[in-house]
């Protein structure tokens, strides 16, 4: 009877910790406080990066929007094989193929939609010809949810360099 | 007290007098605005580097000009008025709170007197013979602004809020005045020149005989500014932004102004009254008060010595406003019963006795002959030390302050009472079913 009521009691009060005066005193926590305030104002760590001017440097495997390789006569290196439309898990790549008179195939149409892109970077992974790459670029904005569809110039203008998926000198990592 | 030399500087005429006070108007107005506005810059950056911030520092050099940013946007932005809100009253009280906080600095001493060729220029706008009272009464009129505010709003934040203002301005005017009195005794004198020269006199600023008094008026003194710890009154966390929830634009700015501008005066009139107002340290050759009818007591003045005190005062002052802004980043803001226990229970209670033991050891130094001077500060140096021990004792002791372990006796008490009556009860009429 007596333990139940105990426990009851428990149960509806908040059980204060018996602190010691030196660590419940106001007045030393106000001085300590204040010591504390006044050391970070006159010694800040500023820690803050001006983001415009200054940016973080990216990791060499960051996978952001996408570059499109050429040839040095500014054609595109992609072949048209389709292989990274039929693997894009979130389905943003679009392909027609062309064909030209020596029966090289081209795209006719290549656009990568990045708002429904998922950076995956499985396109860049599956190309045969290493033409699709995702880039190590982050600032993403637009006026308009439509120019956020890259078609095949727009790709190709990309100036960020293009990811790495894998360290090159070490086998292990592919 | 042997006499001190006098100087004559000559009266100035009605008319110079007139445009000594113009002029004067305009550049204390104009520097008041100006630094009213880069205190909140100031409070910006100061909070910014405590946070290990930057702070703003887009606008202009360094962010210099954030303050004209602001106050381009404030006015620009569309003014909301509520419906069920007073409209009369609604717009007075940005007005009611700005106007007191603005009016104040005309009777702070804000340098050693000015020779002129035309004659001797007091480097206060207002010299009145009340100056202290004067300066008591419209600052605490501040309050008005902020309770109509609350109440013309018909919002039920606001309207705690200015309830909250109201309850405790007047809780702590009351210590601000008290602690006020010792500075009277000792000077005998409401004049602020005069206040400045009794701490000339003494060759103490009044921070160190007067010690206990200091603190308590500076407690009060964050009061009275609405300023954290005693924020009660805009309290985010309960009450929104308190009084002035339903103000926008202009309106809000007013409100903020004002609050700026009485941590501006406030922190002049304690440079004034306790750390010797415009007074040089270790230095007589400032030690002089001008009189209205053009004569100067003590020393020569001088017009590089009013520009040399003109920088002490501002030094202390910023020492003062520096202050209010570290103390509000380190501590945060008290529940309501602790701001009314410290007020009534403690500061009264306490004013009350440092009142009457120092205005006995001034009577019973006068009465011992001492004169005024060096050893009469000491005494009461020693005096108030004591004092100032024994408060601090008290408060280290958690009485009142600190949190869940002060209240601790208290909880323990009231439930062995409730426990006794429960066992009465059980006695009585037989153990109660528990389920
Ligand atoms: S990164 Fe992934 S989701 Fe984006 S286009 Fe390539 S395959 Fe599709
Ligand atoms: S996988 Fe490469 S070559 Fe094939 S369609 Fe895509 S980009 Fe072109």
């Amino acid at each position: 009877m007596a333990r139940r009521r105990k426990d009851k009691e428990m149960a509806a009060n908040v059980r204060l910790m018996k602190r010691p005066e030196r660590e419940a005193s106001y007045l030393r926590a106000t001085l300590k406080g204040v010591a504390l305030t006044f050391r970070h104002m006159v010694n800040p760590h500023k820690v803050t990066m001006q983001y415009p001017e200054e940016k973080w440097a990216l990791s060499p495997r960051w996978r952001g929007t996408h570059v499109m390789e050429q040839h040095e006569d500014g054609r595109p290196k992609c072949v048209a094989c389709g292989l990274c439309p039929a693997i894009c898990p979130a389905n943003c790549i679009r392909l027609v193929p062309g064909e030209d008179d020596q029966g090289n195939r081209y795209p006719v149409v290549y656009e990568i939609d990045e708002f429904r892109c998922i950076f995956c970077g499985m396109c860049q992974e599956v190309c045969p010809v290493e033409a699709i790459h995702v880039g190590q670029h982050y600032e993403n904005s637009e006026y308009t949810r439509d120019n956020f569809v890259y078609d095949l110039d727009r790709l190709m203008s990309q100036k960020q360099p293009s990811t790495l998926l894998w360290d090159p000198s070490d086998p292990a990592s592919e | 007290m042997e006499l001190e030399p006098v100087y004559q500087v000559g009266q100035l005429s009605t008319t110079g007098f007139l445009i000594a006070s113009v002029i004067k108007v305009l550049i204390v107005f104009l520097v008041v605005l100006v630094t009213v506005a880069m205190l909140t810059l100031l409070e910006r950056k100061i909070s910014a580097w405590m946070q290990d911030r930057l702070g703003p520092n887009r606008v202009g050099p360094g962010g210099l000009a954030q303050p004209v940013a602001d106050g381009l946007k404030n006015i620009l932005k569309e003014e909301s008025n509520p419906g069920q809100a007073h409209r009369v009253f609604f717009v007075l009280a940005p007005m009611l709170a700005i106007t007191p906080a603005m009016v104040t600095f005309a009777v702070i001493p804000l340098a050693s007197p000015l020779p002129t060729p035309w004659g001797l220029v007091e480097m206060v706008i207002a010299d009145m013979p009340i100056g202290v009272l004067f300066l008591l009464a419209f600052s605490s009129l501040g309050v008005y602004g902020i309770v109509i505010a609350g109440w013309a709003s018909s919002n039920k934040y606001a309207l705690l809020g200015g309830l909250r203002a109201g309850a405790q301005m007047i809780s702590y005017e009351i210590a601000l005045g008290m602690s006020l009195l010792s500075v009277l005794f000792l000077v005998g004198n409401v004049r602020l020149p005069e206040v400045v020269w009794g701490q000339q006199q003494l060759g103490l600023w009044f921070a160190i005989p007067l010690s206990i008094s200091f603190l308590f008026f500076w407690v009060s003194a964050f009061a009275e500014t609405n300023r954290l710890p005693f924020d009660l009154p805009e309290a985010e966390s309960e009450l929104i932004t308190g009084y002035h929830t339903e103000y926008s634009s202009m309106k809000f700015s007013m409100f903020f102004i004002a609050e700026y501008a009485h941590v501006l005066t406030v922190s002049m009139l304690m440079a004034t009254l306790f750390l010797g107002g415009w007074d040089i340290p270790f230095w007589s050759g400032d030690n002089m008060l001008g009189m209205a009818d053009g004569t100067v007591v003590g020393a020569a003045p001088a017009v590089w010595k009013t520009l040399l005190t003109l920088l002490a005062f501002v030094v202390k002052t910023g020492f003062f406003i520096v202050m209010f802004m570290l103390i509000r980043w380190t501590l945060p803001r008290f529940r309501y019963d602790q701001v009314m226990d410290l007020g009534w229970k403690l500061m009264l209670p306490a004013l009350l006795t440092v009142v009457t033991v120092t205005a006995g050891t001034i009577l019973a130094l006068d009465s011992a002959g001492v004169a005024y001077g060096l050893v009469y500060g000491l005494v009461l140096t020693a005096v108030n030390a004591v004092m100032l021990g024994i408060f601090l004792l008290v408060l280290d002791r958690g009485r009142v302050l600190s949190g869940g372990y002060a209240r601790q006796e208290k909880r323990a008490h009231a439930r062995a009472v409730a426990r006794f009556h429960r066992e009465e009860f059980e006695v009585g009429h037989g153990a109660p079913a528990e389920g």
